[in-house]
């Protein structure tokens, strides 16, 4: 196969070779000019950070610069901290659970004989994950509401007080982390049935000829066989760590929770969109970037050295 | 003690099957109860005494929001951006991904390519640049904003790649040495060998599409012009004051404070999905799996 490769591909001069390849250059460009425009043009335009903007002068426009002033003002408002800490607080609490729960339900699918519930269980927890935070946020506040929600309801009948889940300071994170690893699981899931599937037949036979029982079978051979994916998620996991989800939380949280539900995206948004402090948000939005990527690129490094997972 | 033995496993299997049933239900019955309500009359709506069947059956909701001008033209304009936006970030997407998935050693510039796109996904504008940027090119306002920003998405350019590497090169050796080019092998050959994927990034983007809200909330001005999730959102959260209160949001602040009406709206906005999602679940997780796990 490779001979007649070689033999397609060489067979005209050096200027033949690029003639040859001109149709793949040609294909690129519609992609190149959608990216030139709507990612690099915007990324030139994080010169904001650095300016007075004013935008009546213009994006790229005759702009008063006055350095890292934005960072400074940023840095110094009091609760800028406490943004951070949220932010980290509760992506971090997404991503733990979102590894540890698709895990044990894969592990419990994979104990499933009758293929038939096996697929209703796959396809029903994999509804929630395309369903807009919207609706879903639409739904949460339905159910979770202190005088008639079905939750506070059910709560109630154990006699628990309603509780109102939120607008509480201490419970808001947590709704947030359950609730997205709630939609987002079903996903996981899959991916990590994938790689059961993967693992020899051959080795549970092995297994139980020697008298492992159950338990350790699960343990010893399907858990140590997803071992590469999990490290692999769970490294690029880590480049979310500031994403905390702004969709979910800009659609749920209220001003009674911003001690404990702000995060970084959502204060940009309030920053630039309400205030008009343009200059100020896109200082934050640059910080949170730069330290995005930088973690985003420890992890795919890590990821090629522990899982040799190559991305492109 | 194999009696005693098969009797524990028993135990077992009947404990992981109510688990997994909790699960699965637990993703399914708020839906349920929710549509309940949205049937129900105002009164047990409200008192809270609606359960997974509607109390005092009505279908008053849904023919009021199925009656608003204002929730058909949403609806539409949510379709437009559905249909010509999967297209094009489909086309765009297929035709990205096929050159890039080629060896450097057959297209020289590859990888230079690669990184190009590839570090767009580490570094982005933000939302201040990109929307002074929209507005400078006119696209406030415009369906075009909600269409082009996204539409070259490059993680499933990603997806799509990889895909396209695990064709068997013969495949199109065999086409190339019967004379055909790289456009022709491409929509010929690459194209329908790859409908998993297609179906999966395709049906990704529609629903990313369907989903979408934040974009119609900051870059359109007048709420005639939203999408159905930012529309919907605009109605289930207590009015977004950035843009200050007009009359319209007052009438729709009064008008949704009922809980059926609410539910309706959340259903309607989540139905279509609902409804595709049985017919691409089949090629789901084989394309999922292609795209994630084997890299």
């Amino acid at each position: 196969m490779l001979k007649t490769s070689s033999v397609t591909l060489k067979k005209p001069r050096k200027s033949g070779k690029f003639r040859r390849q001109l149709p793949l250059h040609l294909m690129l460009i519609p992609g190149l000019i959608f990216v030139i425009i709507f990612n690099y043009i915007p990324m030139a335009g994080l010169v904001i950070a650095f300016q007075k903007f004013i935008p009546a002068k213009g994006l790229f426009g005759d702009q008063k610069w006055i350095g890292f002033q934005n960072f400074r003002d940023v840095f110094n408002t009091p609760n800028f901290g406490q943004v951070m800490y949220n932010t980290v607080f509760i992506a971090s609490m997404k991503i733990v659970l979102g590894m540890i729960v698709p895990i044990i339900i894969a592990l419990l699918l994979n104990e499933v004989r009758h293929t038939k519930y096996k697929k209703a269980v796959q396809t029903s927890i994999f509804i929630p994950f395309f369903i807009s935070w919207v609706v879903l946020g639409g739904i949460m506040m339905d159910i979770l509401s202190p005088s008639s929600g079905a939750v506070n309801k059910l709560l109630g009948i154990f006699g628990v007080d309603p509780i109102y889940f939120l607008g509480n300071t201490k419970s808001f994170p947590f709704v947030m982390a359950i609730s997205d690893v709630w939609k987002g699981f079903g996903y996981s899931t899959i991916v990590y049935i994938a790689s059961i599937a993967g693992i020899d037949p051959c080795l549970y036979e092995a297994a139980a000829i020697d008298g492992a029982g159950r338990w350790s079978r699960m343990w010893h051979i399907t858990l140590s066989g997803m071992k590469t994916i999990i490290v692999l998620l769970a490294v690029l996991g880590l480049g979310g760590i500031l994403n905390a989800g702004f969709d979910q939380i800009f659609m749920l949280y209220s001003p009674q929770v911003y001690q404990t539900g702000d995060i970084v995206d959502t204060l940009v948004y309030r920053l630039g969109m309400m205030n008009y402090q343009y200059g100020l948000s896109t200082a934050v939005g640059l910080f949170k970037s730069v330290i995005s990527s930088f973690l985003v690129g420890i992890s795919y490094f890590l990821a090629y050295k522990l899982a040799d997972h190559r991305l492109f | 003690m194999i009696n005693n033995k098969s009797l524990k496993n028993n135990i077992i299997d009947i404990f992981i099957y109510a688990i997994l049933f909790i699960v699965m239900i637990s993703c399914i019955l708020p839906f349920i109860h929710i549509f309940a309500i949205s049937l129900s009359s105002s009164a047990p709506a409200s008192a809270g005494l609606v359960g997974l069947l509607p109390k005092g059956f009505s279908t008053k909701s849904w023919e009021e929001v199925l009656g608003y001008k204002d929730f058909w033209r949403a609806f539409s304009i949510s379709v437009i951006r559905v249909v010509a936006g999967t297209s094009l970030s489909l086309f765009l997407v297929i035709l990205t991904a096929y050159p890039l998935s080629k060896e450097s050693r057959e297209f020289k510039g590859r990888t230079v390519y690669v990184w190009f796109f590839f570090f767009t996904t580490l570094v982005g504008g933000g939302l201040i640049p990109t929307y002074f940027l929209l507005s400078k090119m006119n696209l406030i306002n415009s369906i075009w904003v909600l269409i082009l920003p996204g539409a070259m998405n490059v993680f499933n350019m990603v997806l799509m790649l990889n895909f396209f590497r695990q064709i068997p090169k013969e495949l199109e050796e065999a086409a190339f040495l019967d004379g055909a080019g790289y456009w022709r092998s491409l929509w010929s050959i690459i194209v329908p060998t790859s409908r998993p994927a297609i179906a999966t990034i395709t049906l990704f983007t529609a629903v990313g599409h369907w989903n979408s809200w934040f974009d119609g909330l900051i870059y359109m001005d007048t709420p005639a012009k939203y999408p159905l999730q930012t529309y919907a959102q605009t109605i289930l959260v207590t009015i977004d004051t950035s843009k200050g209160i007009t009359a319209d949001d007052l009438a729709n602040l009064l008008l949704f404070n009922d809980r059926t009406l609410r539910a309706a709206i959340i259903i309607v906005a989540a139905i279509p999905v609902l409804i595709v999602y049985p017919f691409f679940q089949k090629h789901l997780s084989k394309g999922i799996v292609i795209g994630s796990v084997k890299g």
